[in-house]
């Protein structure tokens, strides 16, 4: 279930990181809209996990390079702009990824159809404050600008077919591509032109090759549990 | 230091089913309406309250004023013959 | 009738506020006479005060005060529990604390928007909780040690919060009353999802019980605390119950909640921290120890273990997201509504004035406040 495990790994890493926003958010408003995303973002990574095996055994015992989830969503949330762009990356993908899915009719057609719901409004949240903050002001379309420009790299990434699933990896990617440049533009920033991905071969999410800070929010997440062997929760 | 720019107030207005009218939610801050509406759903309808939201910004409101209340809805209680109960009917007499 | 022929000519304004009329010191004169009248009557008839009433400044202050305080707690509240968001140890307590926590960002919105109905805005209130002006609850001013503790607060903490809260359902005030209806209702799973999760580890292994049982010893004397000073050294009390803002004593609302917990801790085989807590069969009631009411003064006082965090933490985020909100102001003014009604058509078709017109008559909102 080399394709569950990557879905649902997207899903939980950027549920995660969305969690760690709660307390922090710039406005009370966006508390509530974060946490909603991140606790979609969960339901989906319950059931998919679920597909692969225990979800708690896959989620708090695997080590790091288990992980398949791409690159991109485990990016530390830096600014709100950076976490915008991280989601509006994420969720124009993972959109299109789950239309596929879902018309596909095959093993994930019926999760899929039911979780491009919930990545639509995703999508309708990282567009509406992507507009908002690169034509903004001064200050937010600077940090806005470098939010899409720091995590182009990692995007890529997105487009490498995953085992198991029927895409059409290179239409999603063009989809993807059109999409997130109207977003850009309208939203008066410069679409980024470097490679959508790093140099080195040893690969990236998707074949278990993480980031550093990986690492270490895994630390956080699985310390817990991990302590405790065997114990329920 | 705070905000210069604070957000506007609106007023959430929510369907809780089809057939049933909108009514007043509550109020949120928002920077403009489409953002308001967003806010109000995330706000609002989180364990499925809603589907439909109005929302409208608080000083677009006209409301009534508590001072004029008699003048305003005193008269209409001396009408009574407004009202079904108003009228004797036989007993017997059915669909009326 | 005359009397109410005044408050029309007199009355201008819809705040209540003192009229530059020859009242003393002592009373309101005239017009206000009636008015304080009308409310007294209104309050002593279980009717509900709603936004454009005249009311007594004192009561506008008192309720700001509570409303504004509650509000806070909830948002300072978040940050105990969501201090263990990242380290939930399933995926399922995952999902659950950051609901919890998500509702409480939710229910200080609630609040704040039923404040603002006074006409206080959010950004008032929030400055002067940022300025150390405006309190919160005192019991998110002890930290969160372990996991245990987020089963401690929803059953202890948010169980002492249910107690103090339903009552407030009934509050003279109608917005705070709606208001705390919502939250009342929403946060029934609070406590139950805090108390299975002790309840789990009561069942878990020795280290699991360990942990519970640590916790229930930190949260409980501070949870007591939560009701706030004696009746008798409470400064508020007796004017809220006069106002039915508050409708039971800080006493006897401990009592109660005493007396729900110490069967509820049995049935989860753990010990309340208080030798002195047994039954009182004259009574009917619980009796317990005596609360150090100096550690409740201090962490009052600012010198509590998190005071400093909690207050840091919050000013930090919301310094942060000045430039987002900025910048969402920014953009609204830079792009009139045409383009972003383009995205919603139905929405506005849909809205026919007629029905409009009711919903405001219904319920009046906050617009009316801030006329």
């Amino acid at each position: 279930m080399t394709a569950a495990l990557a879905l649902g790994d997207d899903a939980l890493v950027l549920s995660h990181r969305l969690g760690e926003w709660a307390g922090h958010a710039p406005v009370l408003e966006e508390e509530v809209a974060l946490a909603n995303i991140a606790l979609d973002l969960l339901g989906q990574a319950r059931v998919l996990l679920s597909l692969a095996g225990d979800e708690d055994e896959l989620a708090f015992l695997r080590e790091e390079r288990a992980f398949r989830n791409v690159q991109l969503v485990e990016q530390p949330n830096g600014d709100f702009a950076h976490t915008i762009a991280r989601q509006l990356y994420f969720s124009v993908y993972q959109r299109g990824l789950y239309e596929q899915l879902a018309a596909g009719g095959g093993d994930f057609a019926g999760l899929a159809a039911k979780a491009v719901k919930e990545v639509a409004y995703h999508q309708d949240h990282a567009t509406h404050w992507t507009l908002r903050l690169g034509d903004g002001t001064e200050e937010s379309h600077q940090r806005m600008q470098r939010g899409v420009d720091a995590l182009w790299r990692f995007t890529g990434e997105l487009f490498q077919p995953v085992e198991g699933v029927e895409i059409d990896w290179p239409s999603l990617h063009t989809d993807w591509l059109a999409t997130v440049t109207g977003v850009l533009q309208q939203a008066t920033l410069t679409v980024p032109t470097g490679p959508g991905s790093g140099a080195w071969t040893a690969g990236a999410g998707r074949q278990g090759i993480h980031t550093e800070p990986f690492g270490r929010m895994l630390a956080e997440m699985q310390h817990l549990h991990r302590s405790h062997p065997g114990a329920s929760w | 230091m705070s905000s210069s720019t604070d957000w506007p107030l609106w007023e959430v207005f929510v369907r809780s089913r089809r057939g049933l009218s909108h009514t007043h939610a509550g109020s949120l801050h928002a920077p403009d309406a489409e953002m308001a509406l967003r806010n109000a759903r995330d706000l609002y309808t989180r364990r499925s309250e809603g589907v439909s939201i109005w929302v409208v910004p608080s000083t677009e409101i006209t409301a009534s004023s508590p001072d004029e209340k008699d003048s305003f809805f005193e008269p209409a209680g001396d009408k009574p013959y407004r009202h079904p109960t108003f009228y004797e009917i036989p007993e017997g007499v059915k669909h009326l | 009738m005359a009397a109410v022929t005044a408050d029309q000519t007199t009355q201008g304004q819809a705040r209540g506020t003192a009229q530059a009329t020859a009242g003393g010191p002592d009373g309101p004169a005239g017009a206000d006479v009636a008015q304080q009248a009308a409310f007294d009557a209104a309050v002593a008839a279980d009717e509900r005060i709603e936004p454009r009433d005249w009311m007594p400044d004192a009561y506008r202050a008192s309720l700001v005060r509570q409303m504004a305080q509650h509000a806070h707690s909830e948002i300072i509240g978040m940050q105990p529990e969501a201090n263990w968001i990242s380290r939930a140890p399933s995926l399922r307590r995952k999902a659950i604390l950051m609901a919890k926590v998500q509702d409480e960002a939710g229910h200080g919105l609630y609040l704040y928007s039923a404040a603002e109905t006074l006409g206080t805005s959010r950004e008032e209130m929030l400055d002067k909780l940022h300025a150390g002006r405006q309190r919160y609850s005192s019991i998110f001013n002890y930290p969160t040690l372990t996991w245990a503790d987020v089963g401690a607060i929803g059953w202890l903490v948010d169980g002492a919060a249910i107690t103090n809260q339903v009552p407030l359902c009934r509050c003279s005030y109608g917005p705070y009353a709606r208001a705390m209806v919502r939250i009342c209702k929403e946060e029934s799973f609070h406590q139950r999802q805090g108390y299975e999760l002790l309840l789990t580890l009561g069942r878990g292994t020795p280290g699991q019980r360990a942990m519970a049982q640590d916790a229930v010893n930190r949260w409980w004397w501070p949870s007591l605390m939560m009701f706030g000073p004696p009746d008798d050294a409470s400064a508020h009390s007796a004017q809220s119950m006069t106002w039915k803002i508050k409708r039971h004593s800080n006493d006897e609302l401990r009592q109660r909640f005493v007396d729900i917990c110490v069967p509820q801790a049995e049935a989860l085989g753990l010990t309340l921290p208080d030798p002195d807590l047994r039954w009182n069969e004259e009574r009917g009631h619980h009796d317990f120890g005596a609360i150090d009411w100096t550690e409740f003064q201090e962490v009052l006082k600012g010198n509590g273990p998190c005071n400093e965090q909690r207050l840091t933490q919050r000013r930090r985020a919301h310094e942060e997201g000045a430039w987002v909100r900025d910048a969402a102001a920014s953009y609204a003014l830079k792009h009139p509504a045409p383009t972003r009604h383009a995205h919603a058509p139905a929405h506005i078709t849909e809205a026919p004035h007629t029905e409009m017109h009711q919903a405001e008559m219904h319920t009046p909102p906050n617009a009316e406040a801030t006329a």
